[in-house]
């Protein structure tokens, strides 16, 4: 493991105020997780991956963006770890980097339809952009 | 008695219709909701506690309700979930709060925000302060014979440590609501999981599959209607789902009170 991979997911504990030492490996994060089946990694593997410092496959994967932060997994989860506060920080590991943004303002427009909620895409922002 | 009012920008605009309901129900309820003052969108979702600048819009609705000493009262699920995150944060978190309350207290003029404003939804309004009781008194149209499916979604819930609305897994408030108002309220399994959320932009056949699996569920218990909270719940149920409708919970009230017409054509 790289130095540098301990080191960023240490940071991510620290901002995230999540410990995923607490973390028993139960599964049930990923089993309530609606969006599991979305994701090449779950919220149980985020927590052991910062854990472990395995950080790298994380800060590349798409299931950063799949997340609907619902929170089921916070309020499920029988250790109180909050996973969703992990995957959380390590989006913002990614997106808070000079040019890294998920989603840009000229993105918008090709993914409105004359329905949508300013809800929606105020939401997207604030979880795809810093 | 009078509350502080945070519409929130899509009560603005494609959810009109859930403010409009929202106020005139308030006005027979004895409850006036004065509109803040130059309010800011809170931004849709609550993003991590280490951002400062996300949170200022929430704190300013805070201190202006702290200002007059009322409640903070908003209809959207997503702008109560933000609001109230926000204040659960500057009451339990000193370090943040003297960070934030700088930012507000450098060019204005006003005392720091000392985090007791109460924050309600309007549902917990309508439980708390009026009374459930009191709006089945008041009803004029009651919703006899209706079976009406509560859709909480996640945000009127979650995190629970801090909504503190209900039990998350069990509540009951809205279905109180609906038998305040005549109808029958149908309990389902979904009704506090996800639709898919603002991903819908990313990823539409996500969300279809979540806001299908919440209606289909809905319906084999019974639900001729989905009623919610949320405007982006409105929105993936509505685009994909064409089982049964989907209203704003607003609407349903002023239906009951017999004014639904009065606000349609105002
Ligand atoms: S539910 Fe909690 S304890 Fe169980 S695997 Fe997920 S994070 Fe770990
Ligand atoms: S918050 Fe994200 S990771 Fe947690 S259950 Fe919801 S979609 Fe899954």
């Amino acid at each position: 493991m790289h130095n540098d991979n301990r080191k960023i997911a240490d940071e991510i504990i620290l901002r995230s105020g999540v410990n995923p030492r607490k973390c028993m490996k139960c599964g049930k994060c990923t089993a309530t997780c609606p969006a599991f089946d979305r994701m090449e990694y779950h919220p149980h593997q985020f927590v052991y991956m910062v854990e472990t410092g395995d950080i790298e496959p994380l800060l590349e994967s798409k299931s950063l963006y799949t997340c609907l932060s619902c929170f089921a997994c916070v309020d499920r989860c029988p250790r109180g770890v909050e996973p969703a506060k992990l995957v959380e920080g390590v989006r913002n590991a990614v997106i808070r980097q000079q040019g890294k943004n998920h989603m840009t303002a000229d993105d918008v427009p090709g993914k409105l339809d004359s329905d949508l909620p300013q809800q929606a895409i105020v939401s997207a922002f604030r979880k795809y952009t810093k | 008695m009078k509350v502080s009012y945070f519409p929130g920008c899509t009560l603005k605009n494609k959810a009109k219709d859930l403010d409009v309901y929202a106020r005139k129900c308030a006005e027979i309820l004895g409850v006036t909701l004065e509109e803040i003052e130059n309010w800011q969108c809170c931004g849709g979702v609550f993003t991590s506690k280490d951002e400062v600048a996300t949170k200022l819009s929430s704190l300013r609705a805070l201190r202006y309700a702290q200002d007059r000493s009322q409640p903070l009262v908003s209809v959207c699920s997503a702008c109560h979930n933000v609001l109230k995150q926000t204040n659960y944060l500057m009451q339990n978190d000193q370090a943040f709060a003297n960070k934030a309350n700088l930012y507000m207290t450098s060019n204005e003029s006003c005392d720091p925000y000392d985090g007791t404003t109460a924050v309600y939804h309007y549902l917990e309004l309508l439980r708390d302060v009026v009374g459930f009781d009191k709006i089945a008194e008041k009803v004029t149209n009651p919703l006899t014979g209706r079976k009406i499916a509560p859709y909480y979604g996640c945000l009127l819930l979650r995190p629970n440590s801090v909504m503190q609305m209900d039990d998350p897994e069990n509540p009951t408030i809205f279905e109180d609501f609906i038998r305040a108002l005549g109808a029958e309220p149908v309990v389902y399994s979904m009704r506090n999981e996800c639709c898919g959320g603002y991903v819908t932009m990313e990823d539409p056949d996500f969300s279809k599959s979540k806001s299908n699996a919440v209606v289909n569920n809905a319906v084999s218990f019974g639900a001729e209607c989905v009623v919610t909270a949320c405007p982006l719940c409105k929105y993936n149920l509505d685009k994909n789902t064409h089982t049964i409708p989907v209203v704003y919970f607003t609407e349903l009230l002023a239906e009951a009170l017999g004014i639904k017409e009065d606000c349609d054509n105002a």
